[in-house]
């Protein structure tokens, strides 16, 4: 294994951590103003640091867009007491919310972010199998819930924990149905090969050649980050606020996290596989960065795919009611699964088809 | 008139109208509030509320203060007939005991020697208004009650009467007074209706 490996591996890490951690805090600055002005409010725009009377156009507006309120939110989470209830599992209660968080941010270490900057591919771990990795480590995501509801000894806690259970797994299988024809199609599961296979034409983009696929994985990936219209688990309408309702501090903002986190990880999966990841089919922009600003574009390109996603749950959780458990678990087992085998079965007949 | 229950359509059972109906909706709440500048609180009043103080409407139960009454007397008489009846037993009234100072008014036996409200127990339920015989404690429109310790809410006789002001509303006891001064008088003359 030699330096420069080592080297630029630790670099993108602390790079993608950096960045992915930016985008967290944002993420819950952009909900909190888009569900403000969906409900006719106007949302966080009073958080004003010291500093911000001294910058001269700029600080109002900023401090009027709410800019500042996501360093204001870390620190209260840093600052407030870290309560432990007497009567929780002390172990699993200090695990569960660090088994919440590190999931989703392990997912992106196979998202390729990026084509290539100077001679280093933009991506952690180009692993070939990229795709059996991602759904190894989502699933685990779901311990941690389970363990935070069942640590926290009381009964909202665990419901929540039985809910998220039952309902990750069910959807877990719809989700990795949805994504076997993308696989059939491309003959590989490298997700770099995935985007490869996307480049040439915007038609060539898996959302336009398996929509159906694209809408499964969509719908169930509202379900594996536990958001609105499927956030049974945490429920704060019937279960006061589900799995994490003993948490405080920053036990709690890890969970809040994680979710979020977990947000941006589906979003990097749905671009990669089903939006072209950082190609767009004009310019020559599909084929992997030559110069260093071409590379520079094609992360700003796929940061802007993933924003779009961002965007899109954060929109749906303002705009839909919460599913009932049962219509959830119907939707997940009497309609997606049929219809993902369907798919399935479908584009393996058309590609034994057109081979022969 | 038989309502006629119609099957779901395939695409109302994929929630389809549901989902372009909810993006219709917020999408115009959002464009409203987004492109045209307006929000629920510009449309109600002219802003927002530090900038633009709440308008509290009669009947608003806020903080409860102890009140004078039309001479500055303090209307209290210390029957500690709040403290018993307040639910999370946020008053503690001290009587004067048989040597404490005697009330301010004549037609007054005594005045509690000190009256505390814990306004960070207090419910705003109303009740020691409603119990109070004396009409000395009213919850009045205070509702942004602030401190910096646990001991600056707990508010004492002397701030909840300054706070309270007077209340020169019913006068129970200068109506029992000239009463009193028709029964006296000879002939008797326009004697007030028996309450």
């Amino acid at each position: 294994m030699d330096w420069s490996f080592l080297l630029f591996s630790a670099l993108k890490i602390f790079v993608v951590f950096s960045v992915v951690m930016t985008m967290v805090a944002y993420a819950v600055l952009v909900e909190r103003k888009v569900s403000a002005f969906i409900q006719d409010r106007v949302g966080p725009n009073r958080t004003t640091p010291f500093f911000a009377k001294f910058i001269p156009v700029l600080g109002p507006l900023l401090t009027r867009w709410g800019m500042f309120q996501p360093i204001a939110d870390a620190l209260k989470a840093i600052l407030k007491e870290d309560y432990t209830p007497g009567h929780v599992r002390k172990v699993y209660f200090w695990i569960a919310p660090a088994i919440a968080m590190v999931p989703a941010l392990l997912t992106l270490a196979v998202i390729p972010f990026g084509s290539t900057l100077g001679a280093q591919k933009m991506v952690i771990a180009d692993l070939d199998v990229g795709i059996l990795y991602t759904f190894g480590i989502v699933s685990l995501g779901v311990y941690g819930i389970v363990l935070a509801g069942y640590a926290a000894n009381s009964k909202y806690p665990f419901l929540g924990g039985m809910r998220s259970s039952a309902q990750m797994i069910s959807y877990e299988i719809s989700m990795g149905l949805s994504v076997i024809p993308i696989f059939l199609l491309v003959g590989s599961l490298n997700l770099s090969d995935v985007i490869a296979h996307q480049s040439g034409n915007l038609f060539h983009w898996h959302i336009f050649q398996q929509p159906i696929a694209f809408f499964i994985f969509l719908i169930a990936a509202f379900a594996e980050t536990n958001r609105l219209p499927f956030d049974l688990p945490e429920a704060e309408t019937e279960l006061v606020g589900g799995y994490h309702t003993e948490y405080s501090s920053m036990k709690f903002a890890l969970f809040f996290l994680g979710e979020y986190a977990a947000m941006i990880s589906v979003s990097a999966m749905m671009v990669t596989l089903f939006l072209g990841g950082w190609t767009l089919p004009f310019l020559g922009l599909d084929q992997p960065a030559t110069s260093l600003g071409m590379g520079i574009l094609h992360i700003l390109i796929f940061l802007g795919k993933l924003c779009f996603f961002l965007v899109l749950i954060i929109w749906v959780r303002w705009m839909l009611p919460r599913f009932r458990y049962d219509q959830l678990m119907d939707l997940g087992w009497r309609r997606f699964i049929p219809v993902a085998l369907a798919n399935i079965v479908v584009t393996a007949a058309v590609l034994l088809f057109a081979k022969s | 008139m038989i309502v006629e229950r119609k099957e779901l359509s395939l695409a109302e059972r994929f929630y389809l109208p549901a989902v372009a109906n909810g993006f219709k909706v917020t999408w115009r709440h959002f464009k409203r509030t987004v492109f045209e500048g307006k929000n629920a609180a510009k449309e109600t009043s002219d802003g927002y509320y530090p900038e633009v103080p709440w308008k509290v409407e009669p009947g608003y139960r806020g903080a409860p203060y102890l009140v004078r009454d039309q001479e500055g007397n303090t209307k209290c008489v210390s029957c500690q007939l709040c403290e018993f009846v307040c639910p999370p037993k946020a008053i503690r009234i001290t009587p004067p005991g048989p040597d404490g100072a005697p009330a301010d008014r004549d037609n007054a036996e005594k005045m509690p020697k000190e009256f505390e409200i814990n306004m960070l127990r207090c419910i705003f339920c109303g009740l020691c208004q409603e119990v109070c015989p004396e009409e000395a404690i009213f919850l009045q429109k205070d509702y942004s009650l602030t401190g910096l310790s646990r001991s600056e809410m707990v508010y004492n006789k002397e701030k909840l009467l300054s706070l309270g002001g007077t209340h020169a509303g019913t006068q129970k006891w200068r109506h029992k007074l000239e009463e009193a001064q028709a029964q006296e008088a000879f002939p008797v003359e326009n004697r007030p209706a028996a309450h």
